[in-house]
């Protein structure tokens, strides 16, 4: 019984790192990048729906696409002005650009409005536990889970079935050879930091709502998390994201079930060297040659 | 080669620096003809624990006003402010930048028992007293025997928080097997835990679960269902607000009723918001102060801060800030010259001093002893419970 209720602390707390892993693996897939800034847009999502509830006093489903709108366009600009100027260059340029963004991000937040936390108000959205098998469930728990597979099905469905979907893919596959086809790569590769953003943007808004306290540095654990996620599923693959982050969350829960609270976080990145050393390409990717 | 022309400048650089600091405490002494006298505050005035903070610096602010309103001996009080950012590395920064630069008679600070902790070792090699209103961990004003002697605390210490808790969880609460849930990386949290941890197998209870976690996280849930499992009636959490307002609305969610206890460090407003008033039904904790209590020196702080700050109510760092304050000015008025030595010898002979907190006389240890207060938490709102003394 104490197992069931670890387990769905597990996936309640997974489906946050699988709905941040989702923008990070989409970004990836598309540029090769690895948007460490990504952490940091999901922080920005958060205050983006905490002001817009207890500012402009608009009821949550609004708010959550407030955040999402907001994040979407901060995501394009991010590329805009730091990513794209380096589209030739390294990866690892990119990279280290990457890490700059995210801590000019977070610590210009600070100097703007301080280090303080902020509380979201407690009544956002209604509780009720619901009882299965003796383990107590959230109603905010099922929520937050709904909405991370209905956002990874919608994204399935971008991806697959759609025009832009099926440029990104192209991209994804030889952005040169794309352009030749007549493909606009910029618009492409905006259109991917947009839908991924305003993924991480959601996901801060329903974070903040379920565990309340929000403060500027609260990107960057989940960040990385998202990123172990996203490189455990397969980075690159949607439905490895998807069950990456759900199986970080069990993972920890787990780890802590055992008592070993204190080495919850080392768990996680245990995990991340144990993929890179025994499944590089992670659980839901075909290994496959770089081409050099 | 080039490393070791590096490391060479480095060591040149900091030694001067030291030779700098060295001549800044010395030259304090001698700046006792001037107008002013110059305090330093370094304060958690953003970061995890800004509450405390600001806090402490509106009701040291408060106390300062009502002091230079007077004088000390016709001089006044100047406040220099720096924030510590709730980082010990940035307090240890502070502590360099006002005894060094600023040549303070006196540094107030820090409100956490790690970021006070972090300027110990500034103001005794410098030479200028240090007094945190409420690092309340033993080991702030003395070491393995030792006494820091420019150190002093207007608090209580952990010790002695811890005990309290334990009496109140089985004498009042009729409690027998308790849980202890600490942040493993405070030195306060530990202090407070062990302190509690014998004096409650001491009263016959048992401790039936022992977790911890690391201050930051936000997911508790895991560790909050082991604790459930081993059903405990009491859980003693010593941490600060932020953390504890998570886990007692985690806790509440998964199913626990059983009372939670903590100290000081649950005392901010942002603990409410956090956890929700419902949710802190039926938890206590062990405070320096509450102003619901009748004495009329409380009452008239309480009337002359909320007059000061629109309303606002002070919390138990506000009263310590403002205790502190005048602590130093009494020892200022005793020391003489005004110099850091002098304060620092006034601060550790200290008897009997009326302040909002209760009588404060400081013992061999540097540790005043004085009485707490126990709250309990109804419908969001602090309710005076008891009093007790040493």
């Amino acid at each position: 019984m104490e197992l069931i209720q670890q387990l769905v602390n597990g996936i309640s707390l997974g489906s946050i790192y699988a709905l941040i892993a989702l923008g990070y693996t989409m970004v990836y897939g598309i540029v090769k990048l690895i948007n460490f800034a990504h952490g940091d847009v999901f922080m920005v999502g958060a205050f983006v729906g905490f002001y817009s509830i207890t500012v402009l006093h608009i009821p949550f489903v609004l708010s959550l696409i407030l955040a999402m709108a907001v994040c979407a366009i901060f995501g394009v600009l991010i590329e805009r002005i730091a990513y794209k100027p380096l589209r030739n260059a390294t990866r690892i340029a990119a990279l280290i650009t990457a890490i700059g963004v995210s801590l000019l991000i977070e610590y210009g937040f600070i100097y703007v409005r301080g280090a303080q936390p902020e509380a979201y108000p407690g009544d956002v959205l209604p509780e009720h536990a619901i009882h299965i098998f003796g383990a107590k469930i959230n109603s905010q728990s099922l929520l937050i889970l709904g909405v991370s597979v209905a956002l990874m099905i919608i994204l399935q469905f971008i991806v697959h079935k759609t025009k832009i979907g099926k440029a990104m893919r192209a991209v994804s596959f030889d952005a040169e050879a794309a352009q030749l086809m007549g493909i606009n790569v910029d618009r492409t590769i905006s259109a991917t930091f947009a839908i991924g953003s305003a993924l991480a943007g959601a996901a801060g808004v329903i974070f903040g709502v379920y565990y309340i306290k929000i403060e500027p540095l609260m990107g960057v654990i989940p960040g990385l998390k998202a990123f172990v996620a996203a490189v455990l599923g397969g980075i690159g693959i949607l439905p490895g994201a998807m069950v990456g982050g759900l199986l970080l969350g069990v993972i920890e829960s787990l780890v802590s079930a055992f008592g070993y609270s204190l080495w919850r976080d080392g768990a996680a990145f245990v995990v991340l060297i144990l993929i890179l050393i025994f499944l590089p390409s992670g659980l839901f990717g075909k290994y496959k040659r770089e081409k050099v | 080669m080039k490393k070791r022309k590096l490391a060479g400048i480095f060591l040149s650089l900091s030694l001067s620096a030291g030779v700098m600091a060295g001549c800044g405490a010395a030259s304090t002494g001698g700046s006792g003809g001037k107008e002013t006298i110059k305090v330093g505050a370094n304060l958690e005035l953003s970061g995890g624990v800004a509450s405390y903070g600001q806090s402490i610096a509106e009701g040291l602010q408060l106390g300062l006003d009502e002091i230079n309103k007077k004088g000390i001996k016709g001089k006044k009080i100047k406040l220099v402010k720096v924030d510590n950012k709730s980082e010990a590395a940035e307090a240890t920064n502070g502590a360099v930048k006002l005894v060094s630069q600023d040549k303070v008679a006196a540094v107030i600070g820090a409100a956490t028992s790690t970021n006070t902790l972090a300027q110990v070792q500034i103001a005794q090699s410098n030479k200028v007293p240090l007094v945190t209103p409420t690092g309340t961990n033993p080991d702030i004003t003395n070491k393995d025997g030792k006494v820091n002697d420019y150190v002093f605390r207007t608090c209580f210490i952990d010790p002695f928080q811890g005990t309290v808790a334990a009496n109140f969880a089985t004498d009042k609460l009729k409690t027998s097997k308790a849980a202890v849930f600490i942040d493993s990386a405070s030195d306060y949290s530990k202090g407070l835990a062990s302190a509690f941890k014998s004096a409650y197998k001491k009263n016959g209870g048992s401790i039936v679960a022992e977790e911890a976690y690391v201050a930051k996280d936000t997911d508790f849930r895991a560790t909050l269902t082991r604790l459930k499992a081993a059903k405990p009636d009491f859980i003693f959490l010593p941490g600060y607000y932020e953390e504890v307002g998570l886990i007692i609305k985690q806790a509440r969610e998964i199913g626990i009723t059983a009372p939670f206890m903590g100290g000081d460090g649950w005392d901010s407003p942002k603990l409410v918001e956090i956890a929700g008033p419902e949710a802190l039904n039926n938890t206590y904790i062990t405070n320096h102060y509450s102003s619901g209590d009748p004495d009329k020196k409380i009452q008239d702080f309480v009337n002359a801060f909320k007059k000061k700050y629109k309303g606002k109510s002070p919390d138990a760092f506000s009263a310590l800030g403002y205790d502190t304050a005048y602590y130093l000015a009494d020892a200022i008025k005793r020391s003489g010259d005004a110099s850091p030595e002098k304060i620092a010898k006034a601060l550790a002979k200290t008897k009997d001093l009326s302040l909002v907190s209760g009588k404060l006389t400081l013992d061999k240890k540097h540790d005043p002893i004085k009485s707490a207060s126990i709250l309990e938490y109804k419908d969001g709102k602090q309710e005076f419970n008891t009093k007790i003394n040493p």
